[in-house]
């Protein structure tokens, strides 16, 4: 059910979007507008969400300390999984970000009946970071291999990204290796959510919707590339027309393009709605970005709620006769 | 806003490096390649014979699959003649059928003992579209460019 | 109230049966069932009354009828909207979690039961549904397809049953890839859930007093020496020495403080004989405090108010008696409390000097600001610098395997402190498995509150994953002590020993340290601090 109508609705923008690539007289709308605003609401959004989480202070310092403390000095510490320096801190987060430390230690546990009872045992469980990182990383180098259509000149490291990825040379146009990464992993991320039991569980329709877009996007673009062919140099005009705030519209560019682009215009004016403000929020996560220095320094909350509290003297005027006779120095005698 | 600074100074970077386009375009006019179809051999054509070997649709997607396929026939089976799809027939050879049109005239004199094909060093064609997309062909990793022959 | 039987808790090798195969209705769709022996009682109209917490009142779980005081959905919606402007990391959490699942088999308590509501990110999803309907756009106009829902009584129960299912252990936040922590989610739950009264009394009750009292076992001043002198009396039993603690002592240069776990029953009392044993043998200046006499903080497990308000006393009382720092006990709660919120809500702490060991003159840097430092660093510098004379042998009927408490570990990184101490005082030290100790390590099941009686078949489930492990090493190396740093744990895991692996005893690591300890003039020891005989030099042996 959830999958169905995430399917759905990512059929529904398919079809707005053939019918935008086959009316000659919406390519500006779907070339042009559509990209416009859904940047707006993409930059809008992601600033808008980041702020208001900005808003709510951070009042405790409350790392997870995923490694031995800092305290005697022969005992070593675990300076990036308990950093008590900025460094420290930078180094976890640069691992959490860019190579998915915590997914990297996934287990999986598993129930078995032995001979004396019951054995848990917890097993290596990488799929889910490999496919994570291929996933995040493909993406990421697509994305700045679309640079060459909207940058003249075009900088060399992007030729020399686009030469890397192709470097197979398989195929006319040659294959990019993160194509093949990507459309893998996306798959894979789609198919453990509806294969394993637990995961289709929590699964939301919010879970699927993305996962189908993202697969729609991929697939019109490898489309694009080999089957429905588009004129790249119009391409390439509207894009720098966009990015010159100079908007042109180049006839015959091919309709794939524009089922393409408003796919990924829909992508990015749904992110800041959804829960692919991971990437923003993964920056700010208490747990992880913290000095785990609590016993050196003070952290200061700027909301320290006043309250009550049952002072020495109370307790002192209720159980001083006890306190006396159990030999126990008071204040008042 | 708590720890704005930082917040704020991480969105500025974020937007900085998702407005690359904008900033690194500033000010630049929107040239496209230009590629002149009115080259002095096309005009020399008969009206009728001046489309391509394929249609320019078919030539803009495909050129690069015709291209593999006439080398191909020319280096491997030896054919020498191509019949495109209206049955018309075309040499197969990149100097004397594609750059015969697709090339100025300078560029043809510029061909310095057979190293390479005027194309490589044109403004036209191939080079013109190709950069402008950073497109590259493999073809340059065996023929050497005209400029470099040069030196 | 409808009167609930006392329910037998199935036997172990019926709870190991876990079905992991999800229910075939929506987890929205299924409703959630109060189960005798899995959950605790209700907090009591008294005690919430003496901690001035809303809606007190009897009740019980088992009824139908939860008496929610009028107008409670505005209450608990406008507890989250202040709770969400307070919170950066409540706000986050909500927000980016992307249900992949890493989580969900790291939980003790989805580990021993299969329902899906236990798998962490299902447990945030029971609030994280509300807060889209009522906090998010998308959860306003999709509704259901959003994984939105609409905040009903039902709700409610769910919340408190999944909310009082967490031990706050935060093992799931180690692997989450965004480090969404569930123990800050069920925190924040808890809170809300108090805004309508509803509690457990397992929690309230230590909470009032402790509040009232200055510990959680409710000891008036009186029953606190007269239970040390008790354990003074058997210290000379065993030892030919008499030890002289003091209390509430003005000038003192250190104050000591417990968790009051300590104070009754074992083995928390032969832990409390091994600090009396050990500050005697050093000559340590140091004091009790029957005013501030428990190191730990079931108001962490109510709101953090209620946190801040018993954890007042620490600091108050080493001010009024002019300490110069404070040592901490074994406990495990206490710590994370002391390490992450001490020291904002009621420091700084400078009337107080950065601890320095007595004995070996170490500086202890790392406590610089809070001035407070654990008993296993302080012991754990005294063995490294050879200031105690000790004999392992005397532990050698032991083989012993340590827990890691999920709030140090977790919450604060201690981790080879204690190990050390272990291996100067036993000769026979074996680590459970890799994925079950250290910042991996298995809660005992009890932990955040919920070591209360009625809901043992929940706590035997919940500690299954840590007694698992220990039967590993018990099979595999003979381990027959468990030990540990913390009063719950002592408190907890010797019922689950007796269930999952019976003949593992249960010690805190300080009563190790007292049994290997020689002190100065003592006679020939024939028992341990539980008056067993001693291997080689017990009269029937």
């Amino acid at each position: 059910m959830k999958v169905l109508f995430s399917l759905l609705a990512v059929i529904v923008l398919i079809l707005v979007a053939i019918m935008g690539a086959y009316t000659t007289s919406l390519h500006y709308t779907f070339g042009i507008i559509i990209p416009y605003l859904a940047l707006t609401l993409f930059v809008g959004g992601f600033i808008y969400r980041v702020v208001k989480w900005g808003r709510s202070p951070v009042p405790f310092r409350i790392p997870t300390t995923i490694g031995q403390q800092k305290s005697l000095p022969w005992i070593k510490q675990n300076k990036i999984e308990n950093p008590t320096s900025t460094l420290g801190v930078i180094v976890r987060m640069a691992l959490e970000i860019l190579f998915f430390r915590s997914l990297f230690r996934n287990t999986k546990t598993e129930l078995s009946q032995g001979p004396k009872g019951p054995i848990l045992a917890y097993g290596s469980a990488k799929w889910l970071w490999l496919g994570s990182l291929f996933f995040h990383w493909s993406f990421l180098i697509i994305l700045i291999r679309h640079l060459r259509y909207f940058l003249d000149p075009i900088p060399f490291s992007i030729q020399i990204l686009e030469s890397i990825d192709g470097i197979l040379q398989i195929g006319l146009p040659a294959v990019y290796l993160t194509d093949a990464f990507f459309l893998i992993a996306v798959t894979y991320l789609f198919l453990r959510r509806i294969f394993i039991p637990q995961l289709k569980y929590i699964s939301l329709a919010a879970d699927f919707f993305p996962l189908f877009l993202i697969m729609s996007i991929a697939s019109t673009g490898v489309l694009m590339r080999y089957f429905y062919k588009v004129d790249l140099v119009a391409v390439k005009q509207l894009a720098i027309g966009l990015a010159t705030f100079q908007p042109v519209l180049p006839s015959g560019i091919g309709a794939m393009f524009f089922v393409h682009i408003f796919l990924v215009s829909s992508l990015f004016a749904y992110f800041p709605l959804s829960k692919l403000m991971h990437m923003g929020g993964i920056f700010m996560s208490p747990t992880r970005n913290m000095i785990s220095n609590n016993r050196m320094v003070r952290h200061i909350n700027p909301w320290n709620q006043e309250v009550k509290y049952h002072t020495y003297e109370q307790y002192e005027d209720e159980y001083r006769d006890k306190m006396k006779k159990a030999g126990i120095p008071v204040e008042k005698e | 806003m708590y720890k704005g600074g930082k917040i704020i100074a991480s969105l500025i970077i974020f937007v900085g490096l998702l407005t690359i386009p904008f900033f690194y375009n500033m000010g630049k006019v929107n040239a496209g390649p230009e590629i002149n179809l009115d080259t002095p051999a096309i005009l020399a054509l008969a009206p009728a014979d001046q489309q391509c070997v394929e249609s320019p649709e078919v030539m803009k997607a495909n050129h690069m699959q015709l291209l593999n396929q006439w080398r191909e026939a020319a280096v491997r089976d030896g054919q020498s003649v191509y019949i495109n799809s209206q049955g018309k027939s075309f040499e197969i050879s990149l100097q004397n059928t594609c750059l015969n049109c697709h090339s100025t005239e300078a560029e043809k004199a510029s061909v310095t003992g057979g190293m390479s094909n005027p194309a490589f060093g044109s403004t036209q064609f191939c080079a013109s579209c190709h950069d402008y997309n950073a497109v590259q062909p493999l073809c340059y990793t065996c023929h050497i460019g005209s400029k470099e022959a040069a030196k | 109230m409808a009167k609930v039987e006392k329910v037998k808790t199935p036997k172990p090798q019926e709870l190991s049966q876990i079905d992991f195969k999800p229910p075939t209705t929506d987890w929205m769709d299924t409703p959630t069932v109060i189960k005798p022996g899995n959950f605790c009682w209700g907090g009591k109209e008294k005690d919430l009354l003496t901690l001035g917490l809303p809606n007190p009142r009897q009740w019980s779980p088992a009824d139908e009828d939860w008496k929610l005081p009028e107008g409670w959905e505005s209450t608990i919606l406008e507890g989250m909207a202040e709770r969400l402007a307070k919170y950066r990391s409540f706000k986050i959490f909500m927000d980016i979690c992307v249900r992949c699942g890493a989580c969900a088999d790291k939980c003790h308590f989805y580990i021993a039961t299969g329902d899906p509501k236990n798998m962490p990110v299902l447990r945030a999803e029971l609030i994280r549904s509300v807060y889209k309907k009522y906090f998010t756009t998308s959860g306003k106009f999709l509704g259901k397809l959003a994984g939105a829902r609409e905040l009903n009584e039902d709700v409610l129960k769910e919340w408190w049953s999944y909310f009082f299912q967490c031990t706050e252990c935060r093992r799931c936040s180690v692997f989450c890839p965004y480090g969404i922590d569930q123990a800050e989610v069920t925190i924040i739950g808890r809170e809300l859930l108090n805004l309508v009264g509803l509690n457990i009394d397992w929690i309230s009750g230590p909470a009032a007093n402790c509040y009232m009292k200055g510990n959680h076992l409710g000891l008036e001043p009186h029953a606190i020496t007269g239970n040390i002198e008790t354990m003074c009396d058997d210290i000379e039993d065993i030892t030919g020495i008499r030890v002289n603690p003091t209390f509430n002592r003005k000038g003192a240069e250190i104050l000591f403080i417990t968790p009051s776990g300590d104070l009754l029953g074992e083995p928390g009392i032969q832990t409390c004989m091994g600090y009396l044993m050990l500050f005697h043998e050093l000559g340590l200046d140091y004091t009790w405090s029957t005013y501030a006499s428990e190191g730990g903080n079931f108001g962490f497990f109510t709101s953090n108010d209620m946190a801040k308000r018993l954890n007042y006393k620490i600091y108050a009382e080493a001010k009024r008696l002019g300490v110069k720092w404070i040592l901490g006990g074994e406990c495990g709660h206490m710590w994370r409390v002391l390490s992450q919120y001490m020291d904002t809500w009621h420091g700084p702490a400078d009337f107080l000097e950065v601890p320095k060991s007595p004995i070996t003159g170490t500086v202890f840097e790392n406590a610089s600001s809070t001035k407070m430092i654990h008993i296993s660093e302080f012991t754990a510098d005294l063995i490294k610098h050879k200031k105690l004379n000790l004999d392992p042998s005397r532990n050698d009927h032991l083989k012993v395997t340590y827990h890691d408490s999920c709030n140090p570990s977790r919450g604060m990184g201690l981790l080879d402190e204690p190990r050390e101490v272990i291996k100067a005082v036993c000769n026979n030290f074996y680590e459970m498995p890799e994925s079950t100790i250290r910042e991996k390590t298995f809660c005992c099941g009890s932990g955040s509150g919920l070591n209360a009686s009625e809901n043992m078949e929940q706590r035997m489930r919940g500690g299954f994953p840590r007694a698992n492990a220990v039967k590993y090493v018990k099979e595999k190396h003979g381990v027959n002590m468990l030990a540990n740093i913390c009063a719950v744990d002592r408190a907890a895991l010797p019922a689950l020993m007796d269930y999952w692996n019976p003949g593992v005893g249960v010690t805190g690591v300080t009563e190790l340290v007292a049994n290997a300890l020689v002190m100065k003039g003592e006679k020939e020891r024939t028992t341990n601090l539980r008056f067993e005989d001693l291997p080689g030099k017990g009269g029937d042996e």
